[in-house]
């Protein structure tokens, strides 16, 4: 059973980072492919009224690992207390810049918000990285499971780890390259003109860097993690990860290429889950290992709550989940197609 | 100071912040229904932009509460990992149902309220109004189940490691105690948002702006406020204080500032508690009112502070017992004056007297300072426990969080909060000037009074 909600908190985070990784994308790339007030209002009206949505399984993949592993969520949160500090400021602020900016008419503070939705985006992206990396890399845990890690201390990945080395670094720009070409081609699938020029064209020059970095990362972490790759040569299909992951990079490019929008979207989408399900895949059934030793790591079996919480939350959790995706397909279906400013809407965006 | 008092306030601050928005949205969204409810069932345009208008503060107060609201959720882990741990297995799946259902509901059902009233049916749009209502007040129901586990923890089971596990999942869901706290909360969430739209459509009448709109503001308002309030001293308020007399006796014992256990008991009014001494000063007391409100008879005996080792005590006895005759008074003062208002609008006098208007409109900010003030009693009379009687607050924090560290974060918070309220009052205030689109009466007046041009008059 502990297995079995492990795997749910790994899809619930993927599905997350599908879904809130393109408005974030989108957020970063918009000071520059948008030129003007209008064309920025379209990227608005794009992500405005999916964006809280996709946020909300951020917070139902918190709560369900909270309930699940609550050891893990305790030694996981206080550890990580500087930066999920400032990940909370960035969400306020990238909140504030989305929703207000409708509610101001002038230049001048609309421009301010935009920014700060761009910059808190950009961040943001280059944190969650940052964070997935020291998951992979491991933190400092005490024999109580407790740990406490600064931002950084000498960028080095090693017994005194900061948040901030050279690895979860590279981590944090694969993940904001990553971002940045998922949210452009989805700004591509909704909208025309010179704007769906501009998110294809920056989508085009990322491609050959966001492929260099997955290789670059790849050979890095198998470097920077002795015995990362124990679970793949225990079970080798594992290997499948790479082929596809390099799979779906080759046809993004074509699809891209033959400007089947959705295709590349979709095919981008599939990246970053076989990513993620490589990295969770290389984990288990750690789900923070100590880099302290082995024998302090937290597992699912060290860290889950008991039997009975997990299969009674295992019923309401599918209903939950069944709901969530009726929602989704209907808001989405509403809202489906390129977005047209002059549609109008009774609330701004 | 300490690192255990830091985290306190740290918590403090952000969940008071919180929480002034929630209460808006879950007090606003069954009145949007109302109006919804009969612009459709009327036809009537008035309704539709009176409902259009409140979206608006809604949306600005929504995004406020979202944002605020994340942070406690991770507080839990970032600042209480100790709790965490001990509690997680339990209070988690209140916690985690709120994501998987109540945010859900809402935040799809308010993106097609707010974004899709031209692609829905006039229907649909009525049932995504009625969605977010139910998706607001379902969050309502889990955080209040958990934090009633926390006051009277049921459906659990100690396990080796020290920490407690789900033994009873509808122990849980339905904890007695959350049925009643729930109700009191709701109501009380009811009153802010009923006495906002009232204060609002004062503000119109009193300004001759939106008359039309104003008298619909102040007569949904006011109406609603009357039954609120009083459903909120009886039976909710009574309800819950008597559950606090049988199962918290010190913490009632505390909100009264009552030290010796005595048959008898007085009510204090007013009165300044001296902890140290163990008295009051200056007391106004309904003499035997205490034990016939928490006993139902006049003789009855009531435990006092000193029935119990001082280490059991709250340890905020002072502002425990301002926070909860704060609550008390106000809650009186509500009842008082909507009645006032409610008679008058029966005997349609209300909406010339001004003097009654201008009391509705300067009265909005008592119901935000009585549910904090009601919050507060809650949860200083939980302690020194943090789940009461399993975990006390002491060993609840997180150790390896340090004072200094807690502190970068708390000033971290108050800037961010302080920039938060700026914008919302700026935007809030912006919308109110802006007002509902006008009713044909209203727009002669509207561009006669010059606060817009007749371009912007839509």
């Amino acid at each position: 059973m502990a297995t079995i909600w492990f795997m749910i908190v790994a899809v619930m985070v993927a599905i997350y980072v599908v879904l809130d990784g393109f408005d974030l994308g989108a957020g970063a790339v918009h000071l520059f492919i948008a030129k003007n007030n209008d064309e920025r209002r379209t990227i608005i009206r794009a992500i405005g009224p999916v964006w809280d949505g996709n946020e909300v399984w951020l917070l139902a993949a918190g709560g369900t690992l909270y309930f699940a592993f609550p050891q893990l969520y305790a030694s996981g949160f206080s550890g990580f207390y500087l930066p999920l500090m400032m990940v909370l400021w960035l969400l306020m602020l990238r909140a504030i810049g989305i929703e207000f900016r409708t509610h101001v008419q002038e230049r001048v503070w609309q421009g301010f918000f935009d920014t700060i939705f761009g910059i808190s985006s950009m961040l943001l992206a280059i944190f969650f990285g940052a964070a997935l990396g020291n998951v992979v890399r491991g933190v400092p845990l005490n024999p109580d499971g407790y740990f406490f890690e600064p931002l950084w201390t000498n960028w080095r990945v090693g017994a005194q780890n900061g948040i901030l080395d050279w690895y979860t670094v590279l981590c944090g720009v694969v993940a904001l390259v990553t971002l940045v070409v998922h949210g452009s081609l989805y700004l591509a699938t909704k909208t025309e003109g010179e704007l769906n020029r501009r998110a294809r064209k920056v989508a085009s020059f990322f491609w050959p860097v966001q492929v260099l970095l997955t290789i670059f990362s790849l050979i890095a972490t198998v470097y920077a993690v002795p015995g990362i790759l124990q679970n793949y040569t225990r079970w080798p299909i594992g290997y499948l990860v790479p082929f596809i992951v390099i799979g779906s990079l080759v046809y993004m490019y074509f699809a891209h290429a033959r400007r089947n929008e959705k295709g590349a979207f979709l095919a981008s989408s599939l990246y970053i889950i076989v990513m993620l399900v490589g990295a969770v895949f290389a984990l288990y059934p750690n789900v923070l290992p100590a880099s302290t030793g082995s024998q302090y790591n937290l597992t699912i079996y060290n860290s889950a709550t008991g039997a009975h919480g997990m299969s009674v939350g295992f019923v309401w959790w599918t209903l939950g989940m069944i709901l969530a995706a009726v929602y989704f397909v209907f808001v989405y279906r509403m809202f489906r197609g390129k977005v047209r400013l002059e549609e109008g809407s009774d609330h701004g965006y | 100071m300490d690192a255990l008092t830091i985290h306190r306030l740290h918590f403090a601050f952000t969940i008071t912040f919180h929480y002034l928005f929630p209460q808006l949205t879950m007090g606003l969204a069954p009145l949007i229904v109302v109006l919804k409810t009969i612009a459709l069932k009327t036809g009537d345009e008035r309704y539709d932009k009176a409902a259009r208008f409140w979206a608006k503060i809604f949306g600005i107060n929504f995004v406020i509460g979202v944002v605020t609201g994340i942070p406690m959720e991770f507080q839990f882990g970032t600042n209480w990992s100790h709790f965490s741990r001990f509690a997680g297995g339990v209070i988690g799946q209140t916690l985690a149902m709120e994501g998987c259902f109540a945010f859900f509901l809402e935040s799809t059902f308010l993106g097609l309220f707010l974004y899709g009233e031209k692609r829905l049916s006039k229907g649909l749009h009525w049932f995504s109004a009625l969605m977010v209502f139910l998706g607001s007040w379902m969050s309502g129901y889990f955080i209040v189940a958990t934090d009633a586990w926390m006051q009277h923890p049921v459906g659990y089971e100690r396990v080796a490691d020290g920490s407690v596990q789900l033994k009873s999942f509808w122990d849980l869901v339905l904890n007695p105690w959350a049925w009643w706290q729930y109700a009191h909360n709701m109501s009380g969430a009811l009153i802010t948002g009923a006495f906002v739209m009232a204060a609002v459509g004062a503000f119109y009448l009193l300004s001759e702006r939106h008359v039309e709109q104003g008298k619909i503001f102040v007569r949904v308002g006011v109406i609603a406020a009357l039954f609120v309030s009083l459903f909120q001293v009886v039976p909710t308020g009574d309800a819950q204080g008597r559950m606090i007399a049988q199962n918290q006796p010190v913490t009632l014992a505390a909100m009264e500032a009552l030290w010796e256990t005595q048959p008898g008991a007085p009510l204090v009014i007013l009165g300044q508690p001296d902890v140290a001494a163990g008295k009051i000063d200056n007391p106004i007391v309904v003499p035997k009112m205490l034990s016939f409100l928490t006993w139902r008879s006049w003789g009855a005996e009531v435990a006092g502070l000193k029935s119990v080792p001082k280490e059991d005590w709250p340890d905020n006895i002072a502002l425990l017992y301002y926070a909860y005759h704060i609550m008390v008074g106000l809650g009186t003062f509500f009842i008082a004056i909507t009645a006032v208002a409610c008679l008058l609008l029966w005997r349609k006098k209300l909406y010339q007297s001004r003097w009654m208007l201008w009391i509705l409109l300067l009265s909005f900010p008592f119901p935000y300072i009585a549910n904090t003030a009601g919050w507060m009693t809650a949860e200083f009379g939980r302690q020194p426990w943090l789940v009461y009687g399993l975990l006390r607050t002491v060993d609840g924090y997180s150790k390896m969080v340090s004072a200094g560290n807690g502190w970068f974060s708390f000033l971290g918070f108050a800037g961010m909060y302080t920039v938060l309220s700026v914008l919302f009052l700026f935007l809030v205030r912006r919308e109110i000037e802006h007002g509902p689109e006008p009713v044909p009466t209203d727009l002669r007046e509207l561009v006669d009074s010059a606060h817009m041009t007749p371009a912007e008059v839509r």
